[in-house]
């Protein structure tokens, strides 16, 4: 029973930099406006620019984690500042509620009703700063030596710059409207650095196709903002004085216990489809493979590390909506879990028949992305949070070695199969980063992938969705061993083309399809899909002819140091929340799990213009664990921001099973691949066009379960032709036909009035009596004969008539 | 009602300013072209400045009020007087139209299209302004109708002297079926007179004042408000226009010249809505809930649609018509959902598509001037060869498709959302239907956009306009335009003809320092209230709860 003792706040004294967060994302943008207009004269052509509001970047919100840690720090050491302590009645645990540091300037208003740009700060958003921030600056200094040369240089970092401004105002959005902005422009920027090399239509299309498909996740944005908006909105007012576009707000809300389940329920699927969408789930996937049609500072960028998870950063933020309208908790099964298992394992499946590297790791991505969203799902908020931290490092290594390969190995090629091989020996640096980056994705202790990805698959598990902890085993297991795959491809057994020093002119061409041993059919239903892609090399190639002459050999400073970072981050990040050796490692959870204790209402602080929120804490007192926050209803004038997680216990029993599973898929993996690809092992050789049941799977996976066709030919072609041409028919023949047809039949009515009643029968009267009149006359002519017999006649005659007249009248 | 009667000769000198110039021209020669240039480009500079007058002495504080408040006997027979004000709803409108005819006239220094004649060309203009200004300022119906029909006989003319091939039927078609429904407006119009006259309580004077007929408009029983909407109805939808009555658009803005494009796009179509925000909805709202899921029916139909006929598009001016019709589906959206966040994203909508579009047509005007078509088949690479023209289409487009950050997208935000709650009274699960629909909409209007910047500015020039040789004038096949028809004609008499010019490398010069000037307001515009939407929010949100006060606010 919660109490009512509650610790005043004061207001600012945050810190600087956690009160000054907003700034963060106006460097960069003001960076993206200088470049644009100035860049082209600068002596680094506008780079400069972007890596120094990059770095500023970096710094500010390095500064606002630190003073985050500290603010955490000192609630729950009893310093009193802004935040409060909630003691336990019972066991003497104490529970602290963080109050996140808002501030909100009036961005819109209508009729009584406004929100507003700004901040909130709390774990989340420090955390997703950092990655943010952190990466693009590496990816920066990368692209300084990737891409010179090219011939849109000082765009292309205009459009990178852009992106971090979006991504950034999107993490620290107070509300809902804020986000959408963020998330909007985040797509803008992939579309204009997707689209890169426009000039190929390969790339312009992939660039259509990845904006058009998150723009049909995009109307579940929409619809979900204004479903929760309209159904918050009153409640948001009357209890926090804010509007039901806010964050904090509609996560009050929806743990109230006043919230409409249908409006929970609608508006979390609503807000799921975008988030498919955007984070490349099943079925809306099929955009990624496609987006590494852009450089590779892109791909390691935008679609590995920070805007694809944005959708995992969406329902990570508005997590109670989920929780309550999906009913996590309550069922073994939800839309969110069963869509992220699906993706896991779909998105791995696809990886083994990849030829382009950079395509294996984008199927990877979207594995992950579903391992993350699976985690979500299934209540393990803070595995999949840390998911995103530890992914964020090892697969932009993955992608930054790549692209390291593609520059000085494979001579811009990105074809395994044709143009890669034996390179560990060459270029030990990048393959170094490249197989600890595999590792900690794989999840081999004690790198980072082993303490994110393995808490996710327990978790699952002992929230009681036994199935998808299976799905999630599984995946660990394919992920060993298609990974192990491609670096077996690029780094080991016999150099083979540009590897092998070959200069061949087909590296150079836009037609990348590579030659496989197997069936040629299976490749002509191919014929669209990879032309976008394999490599990208027509800006930059240009400047490196004189490479031809080396041979592969180790990438220049500025690529291979980011390589290393990442790699050290690969191998120590995972340390950051590291359950199995206990709760005083696990930092992250402290720093960054809100706290699902009940905050008492009538201390909250409204926010105004450039005001600092405060939320205080009310003490409670519990001793269970399934209690608190979306376990009970919050007594009045309590509410609560988030659910009450629960947290698996590790145990190493589960620990090594997982390390059984990955180790067991490394193993096999490598074993096959020596015996197919160097022993040329005759049983293996051509066995998917012997045995049918794996030729059709192949097929299968060539085609990607077929689903591009069915959206690109089917659904898009139906719309854009046959509906389009038909609603046009309709208006050109029907619609503008009834106006032109009025115009007609006026003009032929106008014609028949004129001809028959106008022409024939008034004028008709008016000839008419002109007719009769000269008949008339005519009659009457005969008269005039000048016959005297005639006139003496008609004289008698007329003199009779009248004497009988008068006879007859007098009578 | 309450009003503010400070300064109220300003907005008659705003209105008839361009009048003034008008009658100059009238004097000067024919043959004179830069002085009637010059003397317009003056007139609509100074008009601008009583405009820009009139912003600074707004009183922002009151923007529910009607301000700059005139009334004086007009037809007293009829009882119509000279009635303006402006308020938080008609200011952006009335200064819009200001800022587009001066950025016109600017666009027009070298742009006269074929077949020349400044003199006229630019009177018209001018006689357009004060139409489309009074429109915006009249408080009147009498004088609300005058000037509404005013901008007709200018644009009929633009586009029928100046237009393109088929210019005589789609300047007939526009001015005949505007007129048709703006006679029923006007029978609409008088018999609400005659009605609201029977219904007054003692001593008050029956008139056309819009005031008047706002505060006592619900008087009238709820059939009569339905017919009397209904010929309102009529007049303002084919303006708008809204589905089915909007076949006249495609056709009269293909054949108009750039500059006719241009103000059609921008300011006279926002006459339609603008006659339902201010008139038809808040003087009878009981018609105005019956006819609303008609209204939003009718706008959703047009957003999906106008999509559907964007994408079967050959030609590029076409397909921007068509994306107009899509647009303004959404503006009538958020006006048929009768609440404050409605109406404010209608209005914010009005003024976003107006310089978006126009700045969309002034592109392709531009491209015709260049390319002699606009045949987006035979378009391609304008990144490569015109590439600040290329990133002004880009812009453009995005700003169209409701990209957050630009100014589109506070047009069409907010009035998807209004659907979801609208006013009491409303079938609330149709509207949510059409929220959806909405929704869905913004996918479309993203891929036709895109589709046309990517067919047009990505990709290599087509061999027609890459090749650094002339392009023999035989290159005119039946399907292109005759060149006589382009506003890219120069109307200096030392020049050769138009049928000189060949197409090709030489014409294909990036972005004027004149285009520059006349392009950057509008650009920086779009940005600016796409970044802070509460510039213009602020002030039409009170005009807004006063006009919607009979409907519970």
């Amino acid at each position: 029973m919660p109490t009512a003792e509650t610790t005043r706040a004061a207001a600012h004294s945050a810190g600087w930099f956690l009160e000054n967060a907003w700034i963060i994302p106006i460097v960069p943008a003001v960076a993206f406006a200088l470049i644009i207009f100035f860049g082209k004269r600068l002596p680094m052509k506008g780079s400069e620019l972007g890596v120094a509001s990059m770095v500023a970047s970096l710094v500010l919100s390095a500064g606002a984690a630190w003073q985050w840690m500290n603010r955490v720090d000192d609630a729950s050491s009893g310093a009193v500042k802004e935040v409060a302590r909630i003691a336990r009645a019972e066991g003497g645990q104490s529970a602290s509620f963080v109050g996140p540091v808002v501030r909100e300037w009036t961005w819109w208003q209508s009729g009584g009703l406004e929100f507003g740009i700004g901040q909130h700060i709390d774990g989340l958003a420090v955390t997703l700063l950092l990655v943010v921030a952190f990466i693009s600056t590496l990816v920066q200094i990368y692209s300084l030596e990737y891409l010179r040369g090219d011939r849109r240089y000082t765009h292309f970092f205009a459009a990178l710059t852009l992106f971090s401004a979006g991504m950034l105002s999107m993490v620290l959005a107070p509300n809902m409207v804020q986000l959408i902005l963020g998330w909007e422009i985040m797509g803008l920027c992939s579309f204009m650095l997707i689209g890169h090399w426009w000039e190929d239509q390969a790339n312009a299309r992939a660039a259509l196709k990845a904006f058009f498909t998150v723009r049909v996740g995009d109307v579940g944005l929409l619809v979900g903002t204004g479903i929760l908006f309209f159904s918050a909105n009153a409640w948001t007012q009357a209890n926090l004085g804010v509007s039901g576009f806010n964050i904090s707000g509609i996560s009050a809300w929806a743990l109230s216990g006043e919230a409409g389940k249908s409006a929970l329920t609608w508006g979390a699927v609503a807000l799921f489809v975008a988030c498919i969408g955007k984070s490349g789930q099943f079925p809306l996937h099929t955009w990624l493979p496609d987006a590494m049609a852009g450089p590779t500072p892109v791909s390691s960028l935008l679609h590995s590390s920070t805007m694809v998870v944005a959708g995992v950063f969406l329902v990570a933020r508005l997590y109670p909506v989920f929780w309550e309208g999906l009913g996590i908790t309550e069922n073994s099964v939800n839309f969110i879990v069963v869509i992220g298992g699906v993706t896991i394992v779909i998105a791995a499946l696809l990886a083994f028949v990849q030829h382009d590297i950079k395509k294996v790791l984008a199927y990877s991505t979207v594995s992950q992305l579903g391992y993350m969203m699976m985690g979500l799902g299934a209540g393990a908020w803070l595995p999949a949070v840390f998911h995103i931290f530890t992914h964020a490092f090892f697969k932009a290594c993955l992608f930054l070695s790549a692209g390291s390969v593609s520059h000085s190995g494979s001579h811009h090629s990105f074809d395994m199969k044709k143009d890669m091989g034996g390179l560990a020996k060459k270029m030990p640096i990048t393959a170094t980063a490249w197989i600890v980056s595999t590792l900690a994705l794989a999840g081999v202790f004690p790198l980072a992938g082993f303490f994110s990805k393995d808490e996710i698959i327990d978790n699952v598990g002992h929230n009681g969705y036994q199935v998808f902890m299976i799905i999630g085993l599984s995946g660990a297991f394919l992920t060993a061993a298609y990974m192990t795959r491609a670096t077996y491809l690029t780094f080991f057994g016999e150099a083979r083309g540009a590897a092998a020093g070959v200069h061949s002119a087909d590296v150079h061409s836009a037609d990348v399809h590579s030659a496989d041993v197997h069936s040629a059919d299976v490749h002509s239903a191919d014929e669209g899909h990879d032309a976008h892609g394999s490599h990208d090399a027509h800006g930059s190639h240009d400047a490196h002819d004189s490479h031809a002459a080396h041979g592969p050999h180790e990438s220049p400073k500025l690529i291979t140091i980011p390589l290393v970072i990442l790699a050290v981050l690969a191998i120590f990040a995972g340390l950051a929340n590291a359950t199995p050796f206990g709760s005083d490692w696990e930092r992250f959870k402290k720093y960054v799990e809100p706290s699902p204790a009940f905050v008492a209402l009538d201390d909250t602080i409204a926010t105004g213009p450039g005001e600092a929120i405060s939320l205080v804490g009310a003490e409670y007192g519990e001793g269970e664990e399934k209690a608190g926050c979306a376990y009970e209803v919050p007594e009045p004038g309590t509410a609560c921001y988030f659910p009450a997680v629960s947290h698996a216990k590790f145990k190493w029993s589960k620990g090594l099973l997982s390390l059984a599973i990955v180790a067991a898929g490394l193993v096999s993996s490598w074993f096959f691949c020596v015996q197919y690809y160097t022993r040329r092992n005759r049983r293996l050789v051509g066995l998917t066009e012997r045995n049918v049941v794996l030729r059709g799977g192949y097929k299968l996976l060539w085609n990607k379960y077929y689903l591009d066709a069915l959206y690109e030919k089917v659904i898009v072609r139906v719309v854009a032709h046959p509906m389009a041409r038909g609603a046009y028919w309709i208006n050109q023949n029907v619609l503008d036909g009834t106006v032109n047809a009025t115009g007609r039949i006026s003009r032929r009515i106008a014609g028949w009035v004129y001809r028959n009643i106008d022409q024939r029968v008034v004028d008709g009267a008016v000839n008419g009596s002109g007719a009769a009149a000269q008949g008339a006359g005519g009659a009457l002519r005969p008269v005039q004969s000048g016959k005297v017999n005639q006139y003496g006649a008609l004289l008698f005659a007329a003199a009779a008539i009248g004497a009988l007249v008068l006879v007859i009248i007098n009578t | 009602m309450e009003v503010l009667r400070d300064q109220n000769w300003l907005l008659t000198v705003g209105t008839f300013l361009p009048m003034v110039g008008v009658l100059v021209m009238l004097f000067v020669p024919k043959s004179e072209e830069e002085t009637h240039k010059g003397i317009a480009l003056v007139t609509a500079l100074a008009t601008l400045g009583v405009g820009i007058y009139t912003l600074t002495q707004f009183d922002y504080d009151n923007a529910g009020t009607l301000q700059f408040f005139a009334d004086a006997e007009w037809i007293k027979v009829i009882s119509s007087n000279y009635t303006i004000g402006l308020d938080g709803m008609s200011l952006p409108l009335y200064i819009l139209s200001m800022i587009v005819t001066v950025l016109v006239m600017v666009y027009s220094w070298n742009h006269i299209p074929s077949p020349g004649n400044p003199k006229a060309f630019l009177i018209l203009m001018l006689i357009l302004q004060t139409g489309m200004a009074g429109t915006f300022v009249a408080q009147d119906l009498i004088l609300f109708f005058v000037f509404f029909e005013v901008v007709l006989l200018p644009m009929y003319f633009m586009i029928g002297v100046w237009g393109g091939e088929q210019r005589q039927y789609a300047s007939l078609k526009f001015f005949l079926y505007t007129m048709f429904g703006s006679a029923l407006m006007l029978v609409a119009f008088i018999a609400l007179f005659f009605k609201v006259r029977g219904a007054l309580p003692e001593g008050v004077e029956a008139s056309f004042s819009i005031p008047m007929l706002t505060e006592y408009g619900g008087l009238l029983g709820r059939s009569a408000q339905i017919w009397i909407f209904a010929g309102m109805f009529i007049g303002f939808a084919v303006k708008v226009p809204m589905f089915p009555f909007h076949t006249w658009l495609p056709d009269a803005h293909t054949q108009a010249p750039t500059q006719g494009s241009v103000i059609l796009a921008a300011i006279l179509l926002k006459l339609g809505t603008y006659g339902f925000v201010r008139i038809a909805i808040p003087v009878l709202p009981e018609a105005a809930k019956e006819w609303a899921p008609w209204i939003g029916l009718l706008a959703v139909i047009g957003i999906i649609y106008g999509a559907f006929g964007c994408l079967a598009q050959t030609d590029m001016k076409r397909l921007i018509a068509f994306s107009s019709v899509a647009h303004m589906g959404f503006v009538m959206l958020g006006i048929s959902t009768l609440t404050p966040m409605g109406f404010n994203a209608a209005l914010f909508g009005m003024v976003a598509h107006g310089l978006i579009t126009g700045m969309l047509f002034f592109v392709a005007g531009s491209v015709k001037e260049r390319y002699h078509t606009l045949e987006i088949a035979r378009l391609g690479g304008m990144l490569k060869q015109l590439p600040r023209l290329g990133w002004i289409l880009g812009f453009a487009a995005m700003a169209s498709l409701g990209l957050p950050g630009l100014a589109g997208f506070w047009g069409e935000f907010p009035a998807i959302l209004a659907a979801y709650s609208p006013a009491e009274g409303l079938p609330v699960e149709t509207f949510r239907t059409f929220m959806v629909i909405a929704a869905l909409g913004t996918v479309f209007a993203a891929a036709y956009l895109l589709w046309l910047f990517q067919r047009t500015a990505f990709g290599e020039p087509k061999p027609e306009f890459s090749g650094s040789g002339h392009d023999s004038h035989g290159h005119d096949s039946p399907g292109h335009d005759s060149p006589g028809h382009d506003s890219h004609g120069h109307d200096s008499p030392g020049h050769d003809s138009p049928g000189h010019d060949s197409p090709g490398h030489d014409d294909l010069h990036d972005v004027t320092t004149h285009e520059w000037i006349a392009w950057t307001p509008f650009l920086v515009a779009i940005l600016v209230f796409g970044v802070y939407p509460q510039l213009m929010f602020e002030i039409f949100d009170p005009a807004v709860e006063v006009a919607l006060r009979a409907f519970g606010g």
